[in-house]
């Protein structure tokens, strides 16, 4: 026979546990049970939170000078869209650094760690953290040696010449056993690009001016009016999960 | 020691797809059923809110939904000459997490295989003799597509599938697919509304003699109520679908076909949040006592059963069947053994890209399974005799997104950042689509599953190790269906084509597809198969084992039709042969 028992039923405190065994609750078996209902609490949705775009939760200050040079280079500002750093690139990087993200803490982090072959993808032990704190202090170390300079103040194409060449790989940043001068790099593109084009929420895409650019409509929810609207342009501009262009 | 709960009927590992037809299924019949379940409660209220639901940094990129590595890896290599490392985090395929599993987050494909491909074997040998497939371990599902029509069909009015019937009893119907078996009715409903790309595409394949059709699927072209008596609203195509919840109740999952009405039996309970550890067994190793579970408070708990449903994602199935030391583990060496043979992927690629200066296809109006394809060129609808392989593949266009993270490609040649970059963008962005074909992978010997003998996850068991690499009857092919699509490119007037060549080296970093198939096959021979044509385990008769995992090998088009078919097919031998004569229900 199964036991009607009442429903106990704590989501937040589901969905807190992910990676570590979750102690907290003493309940025993019957704690997660659910039986009899269709389980629903109100107020149980979990939205995101948006960033504070004020100040710096992970870079220093030298870090937020040559990460704010980089993503200008990335997506430099001309008359289609502003550029990474007016977009908020670098404060969403600093943010996402700063949480779970950051941290690794979806992934596998057992060791042993060995050096993989490319189709077994990253084997380092850093953290996106630790590949950002080493990747760019090896690369002002590189600009200093080669420049003179810090890598933030060299001139644009300088600077778009040292990034070329920490893409097709001409430069060794000579990181730690596990990162490559490109996977970093790679890191680097994709947090931008992230930045740029992920819903205003999180600290990037200031004024929804990536998706403005491309005619990318963000939230909107229900095309039913358009679809066979075949070879037409969309005719409203986009909406961002907290409202904006409302 | 574990604590010893007090029987059930049966115990259910996992509440997904499968999990949750079986448990409706056998809860009907008057049994008492509970499921154990890895991950959290999900619903769509709270959990596919569609105020934050349009989110693709969450959901597509960080993978909210989808099972974290931490909590169970994989690790892989492509052969038996390399050293297998952890896939850190996942990216070929991504495996589901919580209630209503991978089904939560899939695109709602919803098809059936051909008729040929259930017995395959049998099928090319007769055609073509059996040195044709000497190098290839293909097998015979142990049933036949007229078997087992009524599951399919079961399966897609559950789910409110759109689409168009290409055969209805043998009747070959105009504008569906006349390849595929005989259906007994049409789909429950009729196809969603095409986008612009794909009917492009479906003229050009026409004119090119083709037989274009509507791609079936599970996303609602109307408001449909299903034989539960549980209402779906109409799809948006709002394009965030395929790795999200559906915000608008119109994909079909447990959460919108079974789980309303499921969930409200009193002979039926879910615990979340608890984690399987391994079957055991009666001292005799004929049957199965119980399962031990860690519970979401970290007591070491066992759940005896008299019936065990083993209904996780593929892969995992067949690592709690090593495990619990359950079947005979495969050896490549040998090609003996049965737990971990016959594992398959999914052979992509040889897509084609179109560029069009003069033409926007707004790829933001998309549903995950919304498109047009062809099946002259699927598994053996054509003739292979003068061709250097069997098998072949699904070509379609579909438009699903145009979620711009992933999603904004630039013609050939362009920078990847940079003011060049941000002016390609802005000017293709929405003027491209891709052709896509999606192939048969057939088994091989040196393909197979085993635990790892080095990584542990986080209760100190072995992870499942994957030994795969593309045999290269498929990744020719591959190319075959590159030409092919590449023929209809040329027919469609793009400013711009780029084709893909296949190669070998299956890498498990880029997003290829979640369609992992076998280890735990279903067949007629004991000594070939882990499980009989019911899906009862040979060696321990009270354990079925439903999913993917059975597949003999992996037929072109997605998996989760045939996945749902063998749920209702498994729940009737339970409930019509199993129930009254408990024990093997097929003579080893």
């Amino acid at each position: 026979m199964t036991d009607d028992r009442p429903l106990s039923l704590n989501r937040r405190r589901f969905l807190a546990s992910v990676s570590a065994l979750p102690i907290l609750c003493a309940a025993g078996a019957d704690a997660a049970s659910l039986s009899g209902r269709l389980p629903w609490s109100p107020f149980a949705g979990d939205p995101p939170k948006p960033v504070n775009p004020l100040g710096w939760y992970f870079f220093q200050p030298n870090e937020v000078a040559i990460i704010e040079a980089i993503v200008d280079r990335l997506i430099p500002a001309d008359n289609l869209s502003p550029g990474g750093r007016d977009s908020g690139c670098a404060v969403f990087i600093d943010r996402q650094l700063a949480g779970a993200y950051g941290q690794s803490s979806r992934l596998y982090m057992k060791g042993p760690f060995m050096p993989g072959l490319p189709t077994q993808g990253y084997q380092g032990d850093l953290t996106p953290t630790g590949r950002y704190r080493e990747g760019l202090k090896a690369l002002d170390e590189y600009a200093r040696r080669t420049h003179g300079r810090s890598f933030a103040q060299l001139s644009p194409a300088q600077q778009d010449a040292m990034l070329q060449g920490l893409e097709d790989g001409s430069i060794d940043l000579k990181l730690r056993a596990g990162l490559t001068t490109r996977s970093f790099f790679e890191l680097v593109l994709q947090n931008t690009m992230e930045g740029f084009f992920a819903d205003p929420l999180y600290g990037g895409n200031k004024g929804m001016a990536a998706w403005k650019m491309i005619g990318f409509p963000g939230a909107r929810y229900d095309y039913r009016d358009h679809v066979d609207k075949h070879n037409v342009a969309y005719p409203h501009g986009p909406i961002s999960i907290y409202g904006e262009g409302l | 020691m574990a604590r010893v709960l007090p029987r059930k009927d049966v115990v259910i590992m996992g509440l997904g797809w499968t999990g949750a037809i079986l448990a409706h299924e056998l809860t009907e019949a008057g049994l008492n059923v509970v499921a154990l379940e890895r991950g959290p409660w999900r619903d769509t209220a709270s959990d596919f809110n569609i105020g934050y639901m349009p989110d693709e940094l969450r959901y597509a990129i960080r993978r909210d939904l989808f099972l974290p590595p931490a909590l169970e890896a994989m690790t892989m290599r492509n052969n038996l000459s390399q050293t297998a490392l952890p896939m850190r985090d996942y990216g070929s395929f991504l495996p589901g997490h919580g209630v209503g599993g991978a089904g939560v987050h899939w695109n709602g494909y919803t098809w059936r295989y051909l008729a040929s491909d259930f017995e395959l074997k049998s099928h090319l040998t007769r055609r073509y003799g059996a040195r044709r497939i000497a190098d290839l371990q293909i097998e015979d599902w142990g049933v036949t597509y007229d078997e087992i029509e009524h599951c399919f069909d079961k399966f897609e009015y559950l789910c409110g599938t759109s689409g168009k019937a290409g055969n209805i009893k043998g009747k070959i119907v105009e504008g569906g697919n006349p390849f595929e078996g005989q259906r007994s009715r049409e789909y429950p409903n009729p196809p969603l509304k095409m986008p612009y790309s794909s009917t492009l595409f479906g003229a050009a394949a026409r004119e090119l003699g083709l037989h274009p059709f509507p791609e079936p699927s599970s996303n609602m072209s109307q408001t449909y109520t299903n034989p539960l008596g549980i209402t779906l609203g109409q799809c948006t195509y709002c394009g965030y679908c395929e790795r999200f919840g559906c915000a608008n109740y119109s994909k079909a999952s447990a959460q919108t076909t079974v789980l309303p009405v499921l969930m409200k039996k009193k002979n039926f309970e879910v615990r979340t949040e608890s984690e399987v550890l391994k079957i055991n067994l009666h001292p005799d190793g004929k049957t199965a006592r119980s399962v031990t579970y860690i519970d979401k408070a970290g007591n070491e708990l066992e759940q005896p059963g008299d019936i065990i449903l083993l209904c996780g994602y593929g892969l995992m199935n067949v690592r709690m069947m090593l495990l619990s030391g359950i079947g005979t583990p495969y050896d490549p060496a040998t090609g003996k053994g049965v737990v971990g043979r016959n594992y398959c992927y999914q052979t992509g690629g040889g897509g084609a890209q179109l560029f069009f200066k003069d033409k926007r296809f707004n790829p933001f109006i998309g549903a995950g399974a919304l498109g047009m394809a062809v099946h002259d060129f699927n598994g053996d609808a054509f003739d292979h005799s003068r061709l250097d392989f069997v098998g072949g593949a699904s070509i379609a266009v579909g438009q699903s997104n145009g979620r711009p993270i992933t999603n904004r490609p630039t013609p050939p040649g362009t920078p990847r950042w940079g003011a060049q970059w941000k002016k390609a963008t802005a000017e293709t962005y929405g003027r491209v689509f891709g052709i896509g074909g999606s192939g048969s992978s057939y088994a091989v010997r040196g393909n197979y599953l085993d635990l790892d003998p080095t990584y542990k996850d986080r209760f100190g068991r072995p992870l499942l190790r994957i030994t795969f690499d593309f045999p290269d009857n498929d990744i020719r092919m591959q190319n075959f269906v590159g030409g092919q699509i590449a023929r209809i490119a040329r027919a469609m007037n793009a400013d711009t084509v780029v084709t893909g060549q296949a190669r070998k080296g299956w890498n498990a970093v880029p997003y290829q597809t979640t369609h992992n198939t076998g280890g735990a096959i279903m067949g007629a021979d004991p000594t070939r198969s882990a499980v009989n044509k019911f899906l009862q385990c040979w060696d321990v008769s009270n354990l079925f084992v439903v999913g993917a995992s059975a597949f003999p090998q992996n037929s072109a088009t997605n998996p989760t039709g045939p996945v749902g078919m063998l749920a209702y097919w498994a729940a009737e031998a339970i409930r019509d042969r199993y129930l009254k004569s408990p024990g093997p229900l097929v003579p080893a």
